[in-house]
């Protein structure tokens, strides 16, 4: 039979009307000081900086730039915190705390997504049903262990460590937080905490919730500022463990300062992750898994699919169902509800970005994107895929940190498998197949901390997040969580 | 004839798509667009042991009228009937456009031997009727007798022929699993059907979003496959707006805007188009209206 042009119209004339969240109910004031021992505390430096929305590069708010006198400050009055009236409180004690922060995030949801969505540039639909109720649910997750952890660790006399440091990234602002700081007070540790300069306003509106749940003056500092001020949290004397999230770069000049020193840490980084598809697959589903993998909050997520292997018998298929399926992703202002594709976090993100997409071209890959307009303002990136790549490719090495997913294709489980192992990180992978001894057979065999199997990026506090390799170490999440806020005597 | 292998569904994927459509935020403009486009898809039915002669008149009555102050609504794309009424239907909807549908093939269960089922349709479209919607043989079919299922199917085709298209009914909530309804979609398009359909109405569960995505998908694929349009229906359990919405929603974000039309895509629907016109007017005049205004036939 003669084929007929056959072409869909997914580009439809039914349009759909803007349907922008409401910011009525969002109150930020003009300027952020410093959380310290309760307290709203100027910086001694007197320095603020912008904090901007990415989609429409209006300021937000002024933020305070904490220096070394103010980490001292925020330190010695973790310390207090922990000596005084922390480390003596029984676990049943923290948990009801914690507990109370959980709720009140929950009451102030829809103020803390707004704002997530404003600073961050991420759309509204993830930041209400993903970011912060899962920060929510870690909270309370947490709250549970509080007074269970003689249970965690049987015979193994878990106890708190003292003052942690913790640095978080600006793609997850408050689910990092909470990723954080629920861990370590239900060990009964105190916390020092530095958001992200680009990000800070939802760790700040944390820290107000802190306030709101009465929680004890100092069990949670937060200071705000850049590299510098998480710099002085690292070499600080009196923190006893370093929690870090972020750049690959970055965790490597942590781990050298601290050499020597008796701190704990774990570093959570950067990642490359394959998302492999076999033949067998579900392969609407895997398509779907693999938007999901790679524009989830616009490709800024260390675990992103970023690598797609495809098995060679479906790559034509996979490949046009993919593009069929980016063809009705929506990229635009985050605060509508409609949106998939944010903002891109920020103007240096988006260079970054940027030279890749360049980077992948003057390489002789194959770019696709789909048609259509971006605003003008702000930091905007379509969806992009590219194509004909090959190991040896910088655009398939490297973390690009957006909404770029670099295809490749393979024949053989032993093939898939080598090239998703070749790579210095190993955070995270995904596998899809309707055969259920091949997932246990690739699980085994990839060098990832999370391996998704017909599934991506589905994230809950009762499950272990951490990498391999590059990707750093320890485990943030479920009961592994716990591990590393505590001691033990054994 | 070709061979029809599973192609696997994965019920967890395709629970979190329709999620993800469901949230779509249609909204004014656009609002009002799907909900026009909704009414004029609706395939008015009535499939009782209790319909009379008048209820058949008044059902068409009403698919012609739909709201009569209410300027420039469109009207409903079929009116659905037993065999019988057939007859009676296609005189009442003379030049309106509005096409006839009737069951047939010893709906709804289909429990019969294929040559009461090809009588069963010759019947329907000796009386003039423009669409047959036939069941399947889910028996035979669960029995693994796929050949049996696809002949069945072409044999009703040959006999509509050029004088009726076909819609197949699956009947998904007879069919255990998605993996399945994806295999009985396969069938039913090759084996020549103009318009695949979930359910009966009969039984429950009939209609679900994610068994009309699975139904698209599949559409989608024989379409790229063969160039070969084929339209979809589902059909019962559609009775309120912003549901109706969200298929629209999910067949635009499938196959796109060559399927938004009432000939390619239907609600099998008997209350739907009250709650239609109740948002419509909500619409219009900023206020929900007593169900008292709009009429029940």
């Amino acid at each position: 039979m003669p084929k007929k042009e056959t072409k869909l119209d997914l580009k439809s004339n039914w349009e759909l009307a803007p349907s922008l969240e409401s910011t009525g109910h969002v109150n930020l004031k003009k300027q952020y000081e410093l959380f310290i021992g309760g307290k709203w505390v100027k910086p001694s430096s007197k320095k603020y900086f912008d904090t901007n929305n990415p989609a429409n590069e209006e300021k937000l708010a002024s933020i305070a730039n904490a220096n070394k006198k103010d980490v001292d400050l925020a330190v010695k009055a973790a310390r207090k915190a922990y000596d005084t009236t922390w480390s003596k409180l029984s676990g049943k004690e923290r948990g009801k705390y914690i507990f109370r922060i959980a709720r009140i995030m929950q009451e102030r949801a829809k103020e803390l997504a707004v704002v997530e969505t404003l600073d961050g540039g991420k759309p509204i639909r993830e930041s209400r049903d993903i970011d912060i109720p899962l920060a929510a649910n870690h909270f309370f997750y947490y709250a549970g262990w509080a007074d269970k952890l003689e249970y965690a660790f049987p015979n193994r006399n878990p106890k708190s460590l003292g003052v942690a440091g913790q640095i978080t990234p600006w793609n997850f602002p408050l689910l990092m937080a909470a990723w954080k700081i629920a861990p370590a007070l239900a060990c009964g540790n105190t916390v020092v905490l530095k958001p992200a300069e680009t990000t800070s306003l939802t760790t700040l509106l944390l820290a107000e919730i802190c306030e709101q749940a009465g929680l004890p003056d100092g069990v949670v500092n937060i200071v705000t500022g850049a590299g510098d001020t998480g710099a002085e949290i690292v070499n600080h004397e009196g923190i006893d463990k370093i929690a870090f999230t972020g750049s690959t770069g970055v965790g490597k000049i942590i781990q050298k300062a601290i050499a020597g020193t008796d701190k704990k840490v774990t570093l959570e980084l950067g990642g490359k992750a394959a998302n492999i598809v076999f033949e067998d697959a579900p392969l609407d589903q895997a398509v779907e898994g693999i938007i999901n993998g790679i524009f989830f909050n616009q490709g800024h997520v260390c675990c992103a699919g970023s690598r797609l292997l495809v098995q060679e018998s479906v790559y034509d298929i996979v490949l046009r169902k993919l593009k069929d399926r980016m063809e009705s992703l929506i990229v635009g202002n985050p605060l509508d509800k409609n949106t998939d594709i944010g903002a891109i976090n920020s103007k240096s993100q988006l260079d970054t970005i940027n030279h890749y997409i360049k980077l992948g071209k003057e390489e002789g890959a194959e770019i696709y994107q789909p048609e259509g307009k971006l605003e003008k303002n702000g930091y905007w990136c379509k969806p992009t895929l590219f194509t004909g790549v090959a190991q040896s490719n910088r655009i398939v090495q490297e973390e690009i940190f957006g909404p770029v997913l670099a295809i490749q294709t393979f024949r053989t489980i032993e093939e898939a498998i080598t090239k998703a192992n070749n790579t210095p990180y190993g955070l995270s992978a995904g596998v899809w197949t309707d055969k259920g001894s091949k997932i246990f057979n690739m699980t085994n065999q990839l060098r990832a901390g999370i391996v998704w199997a017909n599934t991506f990026n589905k994230f809950d506090p009762t499950s272990p997040f951490g990498g391999y390799k590059e990707s750093g170490f320890g485990r943030e999440g479920g009961l592994h969580g716990l591990e590393a806020y505590l001691q033990f005597e054994d | 004839m070709k061979d029809f292998k599973i192609i696997t569904v994965d019920q967890v994927g395709i629970g979190d798509r329709v999620s993800r459509i469901t949230k779509r935020s249609v909204k004014k403009e656009a609002k009002i667009h799907g909900l026009k486009m909704a009414l004029n898809m609706i395939d008015l039915t009535t499939l009782e042991g209790a319909d009379t002669v008048n209820k058949v008149k008044q059902l068409c009555y009403k698919g012609m009228h739909l709201h009569d102050s209410y300027e420039d609504l469109p009207t409903v794309a079929a009116i659905c009937v037993y065999p019988n009424f057939v007859g009676l239907a296609k005189e009442q909807l003379k030049g309106s456009g509005i096409n006839v549908a009737s069951v047939a093939t010893a709906f709804p269960s289909g429990n019969s031997s294929l040559e009461v089922k090809i009588t069963d349709t010759k019947m329907a479209i000796d009386a003039g009727a423009d669409e047959v919607d036939m069941v399947i043989s889910r028996g035979k079919f669960h029995q693994g007798e796929h050949n049996y299922v696809f002949d069945e199917i072409a044999k009703i085709k040959e006999v509509c022929g050029k004088h009726a298209r076909l819609k197949t009914i699956l009947e998904t909530g007879e069919l255990g699993s998605l993996d399945n309804v994806r295999r009985a979609s396969d069938i039913a398009m090759h084996a020549g059907s103009d318009f695949i359909k979930t359910s009966t109405g009969k039984i429950s569960p009939a209609a679900t979003l994610p068994v009309t995505l699975v139904m698209l998908e599949a559409i989608k694929d024989y379409y790229y496959e063969t160039g070969i349009q084929v339209g979809m229906k589902p059909a019962g359990g559609i009775s309120i707006a912003k549901l109706a919405l969200q298929y629209l929603m999910l067949v635009k974000e499938t196959l796109g805007d060559k399927w938004l039309t009432n000939q390619w895509f239907r609600f099998g629907a008997s209350s739907l188009a009250n709650d239609v016109l109740m948002q419509l007017e909500k619409q219009r005049t900023g206020n929900y209206q007593s169900k008292d205004y709009f009429s029940k036939d």
